[in-house]
């Protein structure tokens, strides 16, 4: 069965891409959706039955070259799991989706059709290879999805290849990308150079004695596991957009607003969480790789959501809440609870798919119009639309009963997320970025809602009398995409974010209880108290007046603990991490700040858009330089082009000019190759006279000079 | 004692006797009439022999007192030599009867030279060495001069005869100082005095002459010359012949008598060998671009292959036997698809040899073009076809033997080497279309060792179909 999941899509992508001509574009459609749909189904099947147990099925023996040894094979256990259910769904739908959004295209002339099939084919691509990273048993195996997925999001991002924007983005995602993939190439290497295999079982075993070790790098001494970790590190940025290699991510949404759904939203971009998770025996032993996880994901949560208030296109808008939203991620796997950074990647690729879809439903609808100046009043023309982005909004918004586990599933996994960070970092930086983080996340998306559907329609009034509805393929996955952002954090919430036995037998790692509950506690009180000079008082408070569930076990319960070696089970927490049970042990108003946090943003947006219409605008002029930042993305691009590219282009006229022209072609070409090589063809031509006399002559030649040689150099008696 | 002899050469003697039978038999009855059917029992009685010697025999055996040798190596040889022969055969048959040149000799004096050709990688003596090429060089000399009523015909088969005939000379008088010092015309006998450092000045002046001579066959630079105007005045059937069964014949001659004569002095005679191989390399590369004929343009490829066989021979090691021998088994195989187009060409019914007559060739016959295109990149040594792994297995061996300068040599003269051969792909592909064009050819003979040969080419690219093991086997029979 998870073969089946594996190959499945590679099937339909072999069979759309090269087949469609013989099966016609409308089966090659069919074919590619009905076998996602399949492994969709499968996936489900796999969540639901497979329990936390690690389990190998071998596929293929793959690279055996000394002592490399790789195998193809899927590691299942409940992280892959999590990841097969999230990629096929969401890639299910899309592909559905797809037959309405994809259905008529102004990027491609009269009897260019073929151009479906060829879509549809690039998705299933995409999805086997992101399956196959998902499954990997190894650093390898995993490598290999990882450029796949790259190379699938290249195509697909430059999917209008008539549109030199789209062609730039492409090229820009995936060079974007090969820095990041640089490091994790590296990783990769340092990871075998020591361990010398590349498969996770050996390494996850050896990872407390890399912490140990010392490796020369770059001249400089590391620490072994450290380096590793940051290394691996570096390839999550490029492929999840952290700051410094994010440039790529809003550009990219020159692709098709599916496949800004499916890979630039809910799979691919989450890939680098992902490794981190995976990678968690490894990262536990790192701690000042995680400490910069942490901080680097709470920098790019505030800086893409400052970014994200002041854009106008409805789908970078989305982008930048995208590269956000990855932030808290990331946050929550450098503090070390990797369970809620594979919540919130769960819960927000139900929500964040949907309020791309819906997006798409939107532009669909307003004839590939995409700035939302020009959008308003359109919740009565695209009703079903408004609904599901409506839900979008409310789910990623963070809508709930504080205090409580009652809410749409980005209030649960992200107030996970920011306890989590407030547990793990003593309420340092990274909560504050995340709480203010929380508040322009709500304001924007709010002002998206109230741009779009709300207020007078502005822009073009003939587009807006032919604003129609999306047909019901598109309407289907938004409907099944908002049953998940509605209930996806209540289902599963203990599993993700419940006390740590908990957690632990949902990922199948052992767990033990703490002898002496209170002592425990106690121990643990204190030891906060050391670290962060806070009176141990403060937190034995807040322990009792905690959730309802807690208060009402807090005491009955015992204090279980993470244990196990590295390896064992699907994530990993070193001895001494117990941020996920403090978690939940924050004082009352840290759990309540990110709703405030959203009321706020929602209040701010509401008086901005609806009430007041022309304060944004007089707010953008008094404050045009801070507001002209923003709208430039904090200049990034500005300043990667003048440091990075115009050097580039620079080196490469260097070598067009002086290597290629001067040396290659000028040398070279004109003159080795036209000057002395003709010369001598004549000089051949010459001496082949037709003369039998010349043959002989040069014969005798031939030999005297031979036999000169040969009596000199030859060693005669 | 005889009889185990006569066993031995048996392969040998039915083809020289089933030959002569043939020739007396045809004279007295049909002649010329008999032709066809004589080209086709001849090709399949060389399959039958090409079975069974690859098939049956094993180990090494001597007969007439060390003077005939049937190892590994001369079956090997013998193998390549009799498939070749038989293809270029099969495929002269209909070529030379629409022009009126198919005479019931032509495929008996094949045969004869094929005789010639087996005795020569089996010699085992100098006497015999000299015997096998001779055989062999008479016969050739004949069918180049098959065309009587062609001046360039006769003048090709003349030009060959006289300098074959100072090259034979050489080759006689380096033979005789070779026994004059050695004591002996067995070379187990010879290898005995000639050893590395102690060869005296006699001896050495021996072995130059006695390469020079074996050089002429190879048509190894400086004793190429004779090479691109035979090849260019004989029919092209027989320029085919020329260009594939002798060339591995002398090669496995040359093997022969430099490692089982001159084994022990590897040094003395690689240093000769390396010269001819980096002139030949570069002449064939060089001059081939000035040429405009494809026969002649061939006749420079040629010298330019041998020149990478030599450098497999010229590494004096096993890897380099080995690599020679797979280099001019899978040059063979090129050549037989190359001519088989060659043969093709025509308009009017007239044989045309002007590459420009190839203006737009791919349009009218795209299956041709492609099959040209995949042999002519495979000659030119463009991975991963074929061609590039005979050149990769040479480069390799004189890498490993130290004679780097040579490989690196050997890499830029395939670069310049590589312009004449594209060329014709350009005026195949895009070259300028002209009125008087090229007859379509529809002769499946040609069309199918055409495309047999291309696809060999790029399916041989999984294991070269097991060559390797063989050659390695053949080589190591050789060189102890």
């Amino acid at each position: 069965m998870e073969s089946i999941i594996l190959f499945a899509p590679l099937v339909g992508a072999l069979i759309a891409g090269f087949g469609w001509r013989w099966i016609t574009i409308r089966g090659a459609q069919w074919i590619t959706t009905g076998l996602l749909f399949v492994a969709c189904a499968f996936s489900w099947i796999v969540f639901l039955t497979h329990g936390p147990e690690t389990e190998t099925i071998n596929i293929l023996r793959w690279i055996e070259s000394g002592t490399l040894s790789t195998e193809w094979s899927i590691r299942l256990d409940r992280l892959t799991s999590i990841m097969l259910i999230v990629v096929t769904t969401v890639s299910a739908l899309v592909h559905l989706y797809s037959f309405g959004y994809m259905a008529h295209d102004d990027n491609f002339r009269e009897g260019e059709e073929a151009y479906k099939a060829r879509f549809f084919a690039y998705l299933s691509f995409f999805t086997f290879a992101m399956l196959m990273l998902v499954t990997s048993d190894n650093l390898v195996q995993m490598f290999f999805g990882w450029e796949g997925v790259g190379v699938a999001s290249y195509l697909l991002i430059g999917f209008y290849y008539r549109k030199p924007s789209a062609n730039a983005a492409a090229i820009k995602a995936f060079v974007v990308n090969r820095v990041g993939d640089f490091g994790f190439a590296l990783g990769i290497f340092a990871l075998y150079f020591l361990v010398d295999s590349v498969r996770f079982d050996d390494i996850f075993a050896a990872a407390p004695q890399l912490a140990e070790t010392r490796i020369t790098f770059l001249w400089t001494d590391w620490n072994a596991a450290e380096i590793c970790a940051f290394l691996l590190f570096v390839g999550a940025m490029g492929k999840s957009a952290q700051l410094f290699l994010h440039t790529w991510l809003p550009d990219a949404m020159e692709g098709p607003t599916p496949v800004s759904a499916l890979i630039h939203a809910a799979t691919m971009v989450t890939a680098g969480v992902f490794l981190v998770c995976r990678m968690s025996p490894l990262m536990e032993y790192a701690p000042s790789a995680m400490a910069f996880v942490t901080f680097l994901g709470a920098s790019t949560a505030f800086f893409a959501a400052t970014v994200g208030l002041v854009q106008n296109d409805i789908k970078r808008v989305i982008a930048y809440s995208t590269c956000s939203q990855l932030g808290y991620m990331f946050v929550a796997a450098g503090v070390g609870v990797y369970s809620v950074a594979m919540f919130h990647l769960f819960t927000h690729a139900f929500f964040k798919a949907m309020l791309f879809l819906g997006a798409g439903s939107v532009i669909h609808g307003m004839h590939h119009e995409q700035d939302m100046r020009n959008y308003g009043g359109l919740r009565t023309k695209l009703p079903m639309t408004f609904w599901a982005m409506m839900i979008g909004t409310l789910a990623i918004t963070g809508v709930g009963i504080p205090l409580t586990t009652i809410g749409f599933a980005g209030f649960l996994s992200k107030d996970a997320v920011i306890e989590s960070a407030y547990a793990g970092t003593a309420g340092g930086y990274a909560f504050w970025m995340l709480v203010v983080a929380a508040l322009f996340t709500s304001f924007y998306s709010w002002r998206l809602m109230f741009l779009t559907f709300f207020g007078k329609p502005r822009g073009d009034k003939h587009t807006h009398e032919h604003a129609h509805e999306s047909p019901r393929v598109m309407l289907i996955p938004l409907g099944v995409l908002s049953v998940g952002a509605v209930f996806a954090g209540m289902i599963w919430y203990n599993s993700f974010f419940g006390h740590t036995d908990q957690v632990a037998k949902f990922f199948g790692v052992p767990y033990h209880a703490e002898e002496s509950h209170s002592a425990a506690d106690a121990g643990h009180g204190e030891a906060t108290a050391d670290a962060h000079g806070q009176p141990a008082a403060d937190t034995h408070a807040a322990a009792p007046a905690d959730h309802g569930e807690a208060k009402a076990e807090g005491d009955a319960k015992p204090h279980y603990v993470f244990t196990g070696a590295p390896g064992e089970g699907a994530i990993h927490a070193a001895p001494g991490n117990d941020v996920l049970n403090e978690a939940h042990y924050v004082p009352k108003w840290v759990k309540v700040s990110p709703f405030i946090a959203m009321i706020l943003g929602l209040v701010v947006a509401y008086w901005f858009y609806i009430v007041n219409p022309a304060l944004p605008k007089q707010l953008a002029e008094n404050q045009r330089p801070l507001y002209l930042f923003l709208l430039n993305k904090w200049y990034f691009d500005e300043i990667y082009d003048f440091l990075f590219v115009r050097s580039a282009k620079a080196l490469g006229r260097i070598l067009w000019k002086g290597g290629d022209e001067a040396i290659i072609k000028g040398f070279f070409i004109n003159g080795l190759t036209m000057g002395v090589v003709p010369f001598f063809t004549r000089l051949a031509g010459r001496a082949q006279s037709g003369y039998i006399f010349t043959y002989a002559f040069a014969m005798v030649i031939g030999i005297a000079i031979f036999i000169t040689w040969m009596t000199i150099s030859g060693g005669a008696q | 004692m005889i009889s185990t002899d006569l066993n031995i050469i048996l392969p040998e003697t039915v083809l020289a006797v089933y030959a002569m039978l043939a020739l007396v038999g045809a004279v007295y009855t049909g002649k010329d009439k008999l032709a066809p059917a004589l080209v086709w029992a001849t090709s399949g009685l060389f399959l039958a022999l090409a079975f069974w010697i690859g098939t049956t025999g094993e180990g090494t055996r001597i007969a007439f007192g060390g003077m005939f040798v049937d190892d590994g190596f001369a079956r090997f040889a013998k193998v390549v030599i009799l498939l070749s022969a038989a293809a270029v055969l099969v495929m002269s048959e209909a070529y030379m009867e629409r022009r009126g040149i198919l005479r019931f000799e032509y495929p008996l004096l094949i045969a004869l030279s094929a005789v010639g050709m087996m005795m020569m990688v089996s010699a085992g003596d100098l006497m015999a060495l000299y015997m096998g090429l001779e055989l062999q060089s008479l016969a050739l000399y004949v069918v180049a001069s098959l065309r009587r009523d062609s001046a360039k015909s006769t003048e090709a088969g003349l030009k060959y005869f006289v300098l074959g005939a100072l090259s034979s000379g050489l080759l006689l008088y380096g033979a005789s100082l070779t026994y004059g010092y050695a004591g002996t015309t067995l070379f187990s006998g010879i290898i005995q005095t000639a050893t590395e450092g102690q060869m005296s000045i006699g001896l050495l002046i021996g072995l130059v002459l006695l390469i020079s001579g074996l050089a002429f066959k190879v048509s190894a630079v400086p004793f190429h010359m004779w090479t691109p105007d035979v090849y260019e005045g004989s029919p092209t059937p027989v320029t085919a012949f020329f260009a594939t069964a002798p060339k591995v014949a002398a090669m496995g001659l040359f093997a022969r008598v430099m490692h089982d004569a001159f084994g022990n002095a590897t040094a003395d005679w690689g240093q000769v060998v390396a010269l001819l191989s980096l002139l030949s390399m570069f002449l064939g590369a060089v001059a081939a671009i000035g040429q405009r004929d494809i026969k002649r343009l061939m006749a420079y490829s040629s010298i330019a292959h041998m020149g990478y066989a030599l450098m497999g021979l010229a590494s004096g090691t096993l890897l380099g036997v080995q690599a020679m021998l797979i280099y001019m088994a899978i040059y063979v195989t090129m050549n037989v698809g190359t001519f088989a187009f060659i043969l093709s060409m025509s308009r009017d019914g007239q044989p045309v040899t002007d590459i420009r007559a190839l203006g737009m060739y791919s349009r009218r016959e795209p299956g041709k073009a492609l099959a040209m295109l995949v042999l002519l990149f495979s000659l030119a040594g463009v991975p991963p076809l074929v061609g590039f792994f005979g050149k990769f297995y040479v480069l390799r061996a004189a890498y490993e033997a130290g004679l780097a300068w040579l490989a690196i040599a050997g890499v830029v003269a395939s670069v310049i080497g590589a312009f004449y051969y594209l060329r014709i792909v350009f005026y195949m592909y895009f070259g300028e279309e002209r009125e008087d064009r090229l007859d379509a050819g529809r002769s499946p003979v040609l069309w199918g060792f055409l495309m047999g040969s291309a696809l060999i080419m790029v399916v041989g690219v999984v294991n070269l179909f097991g060559i390797e093991g063989a050659a390695q086997a053949a080589a190591a029979t050789l060189v102890n």
